[in-house]
């Protein structure tokens, strides 16, 4: 989109409201600036190693993150599989079946309510409906996945229909015109193109859910913990939650030692997550021109 | 000409085997999951609630003025962690929208579009890092600079968390305000300018007027963001309840103080049982989270689909 570049900077109030604003978006860069480099800066030393092999222990120098690491891993691939065909097919109803347009503006209207639901309340869902009606036990990797699976949903739902809304109807008319069903025209036409916007939309979903830590206080998974979780149906505990209990802790060592270090090394791993998103969308972009 | 998909769908490409059927299926299931979730969230909010509202009356809930659900005696008053609420919400405010809204016209009237491209996905790292890393940052860095301008600080306030609440949805206002922003058509801008208008003008007096309903809708979404906050609040602000007095600024924003969400962290991290009133005070506590959040949601959709102005 091209800007008409007349009425420039002419008298002090456009230079004085120029100035304003440039500030402003100058606050924003620079506190992120600031967040990244204290934490980076305070977690030098402290990444070894050790910090990511070991268990959390009250001696700095011997505490890690291990089992919070495999516990995040551990739930975030359950989510990401769980929430992948849910939400995928939902976006699928939305786009290609549903012939009823107040079916689908109920369910487009219900989805943009979740999530503006705050992840707290999700937390209360999880543990209302998986512990205490499905008695499942308390604190469990299995509670924690389909709890952010629910979490993540509307997003993952809303980004893959923005995919698959992006491929053009010719492609389909194409493949009904050869009898193709609309499973298949799905399965062989649409998805083959969308796959990229879904996966990129997906991956963001999940560097949201590994984020989380308030749903997964009030689901009772653990802050801290010694062994990584063995099945589902482990207890666990998850980056942000041991950063949380870190974070607690009033000595000089963890305050600027051991937490930013677990910070760095959760933002290393949504960043790492964030970047494969954007490369997906890249390189889908270039493909289809 | 454009076929509607549906309608081309109902001639051709219809469900022809078993099979086909078995697959629609499936997919609605997994559309229905949303409304289920829906009716899950306040189906356990208000199941639960409803048994705590049988033990402590709705009108102590809201009126009394002390929360102590683990400390006997044990009292139940919800103003406290609104009023907490409600402070950190209003202050992360104050610094958001208008840093929102003036970053927004920076990058959508000002910026080139090398700046713009760089900026904006900056900006928006902001809100995709965790809120526990807001929480240290406020507890650990903002909290002892602060110290420095207030020495009668507390360790923990409510004004770090402010800061940092305020920065965590700065983005959500700029990127929705510029978005609303960038839908403004040129020919007005152009129209502006004809008249001789400055830039400072053409921003402030048409495009700000003109996208003023996605602004608002940002602003709401913003706030209603900051509402259901968890972990700064948890980790900066501290977790003791107190009735905030909103014109003693000081004395509110130095101090200690516990928010609705913290108050559930509490009670989640304590070791209540499930049958305990403290225990369904969370579902209570959490229906109120709910609904005020819910609101303003809802009204942020309205704003928006009430006054869009649609450009061609």
């Amino acid at each position: 989109m091209s800007r008409v570049v007349v009425g420039g900077i002419r008298d002090w109030k456009d230079f004085g409201f120029l100035f304003l604003c440039i500030g402003a978006t100058w606050v924003g860069i620079l506190s992120l600036a600031a967040l990244l480099v204290y934490v980076f800066w305070d977690a030098i030393g402290w990444i070894d190693w050790q910090f990511i092999t070991s268990p959390p222990s009250r001696f700095a120098e011997e505490a890690g993150l291990y089992p919070s690491l495999v516990g995040s891993i551990f739930v975030i691939t359950l989510v990401g599989i769980l929430s992948l065909p849910l939400g995928v097919g939902a976006a699928i109803y939305l786009q290609e079946y549903s012939t009823s347009s107040f079916l689908t503006k109920l369910i487009e209207t219900n989805i943009s309510n979740l999530a503006g639901v705050p992840s707290i309340v999700y937390g209360l869902l999880g543990l209302g409906i998986f512990v205490s009606t499905l008695g499942l036990p308390h604190g469990t990797v299995i509670v924690g996945a389909f709890t952010l699976t629910l979490l993540i949903l509307p997003i993952v739902i809303v980004s893959s229909q923005e995919a698959i809304k992006a491929v053009p109807d010719t492609l389909r008319h194409a493949a009904y015109g050869i009898g193709a069903t609309r499973w298949q025209t799905i399965r062989s036409v649409v998805l083959p193109q969308a796959i990229p916007g879904i996966m990129t939309g997906t991956i963001l979903a999940l560097a949201r859910a590994m984020g989380e830590t308030a749903p997964l206080i009030m689901i009772g998974a653990a802050t801290s913990i010694f062994t990584s979780p063995r099945g589902i149906f482990s207890p666990f505990s998850a980056m942000p939650l041991q950063i949380f209990a870190w974070s607690d802790l009033p000595q000089r060592e963890f305050q600027h030692g051991v937490t930013p270090a677990a910070i760095v090394v959760l933002l290393i791993i949504l960043l790492s997550m964030n970047a494969v998103a954007i490369f997906i969308r890249h390189k889908y972009q270039k493909r289809r021109r | 000409m454009v076929v509607e998909p549906s309608k081309l769908t109902s001639l051709t490409g219809k469900s022809r085997s078993l099979s086909e059927r078995v697959i629609k299926w499936f997919f609605f299931s997994c559309a229905l999951l949303s409304v289920i979730t829906t009716i899950g969230i306040v189906f356990v909010l208000i199941v639960d609630a409803a048994e705590f509202f049988s033990k402590v009356s709705i009108i102590e809930f809201f009126t009394s003025t002390r929360w102590s659900p683990t400390i006997k005696p044990a009292e139940y008053g919800v103003l406290p962690l609104i009023s907490g609420t409600l402070l950190v919400t209003f202050w992360s405010a104050v610094i958001a929208l208008p840093l929102g809204v003036a970053s927004a016209i920076y990058l959508s009237e000002y910026a080139s579009e090398r700046v713009r491209a760089i900026v904006k996905p900056a900006l928006e790292i902001l809100a995709g890092i965790p809120t526990v890393v807001y929480g240290y940052f406020a507890l650990v860095y903002i909290t002892p600079l602060l110290s420095k301008i207030f020495p009668s600080i507390s360790a923990f306030n409510a004004l770090s968390a402010s800061i940092v609440i305020g920065i965590m949805i700065l983005p959500m206002v700029s990127s929705m305000s510029e978005d609303a922003m960038r839908a403004v058509p040129n020919t007005l801008r152009e129209a502006g300018y004809g008249l001789g208008a400055t830039k400072f003008h053409v921003s402030t007096t048409i495009v700000f007027p003109a996208a003023l309903s996605g602004i608002m809708a940002s602003f709401i979404l913003a706030i209603s963001r900051a509402i259901g906050e968890t972990m700064a609040v948890t980790i900066a602000a501290g977790k003791y309840a107190r009735v905030v007095n909103p014109f003693n600024v000081g004395d509110a924003l130095l101090k200690p103080i516990e928010t609705m969400t913290a108050a559930m962290v509490e009670i989640g991290m304590s070791d209540v049982t499930g049958d305990s009133v403290a225990y369904k005070s969370l579902f209570a506590v959490g229906l109120t989270l709910f609904v005020m959040t819910f609101l303003m949601n809802v009204l942020s959709q309205y704003i928006k689909s009430k006054y869009r102005e649609v450009y061609q």
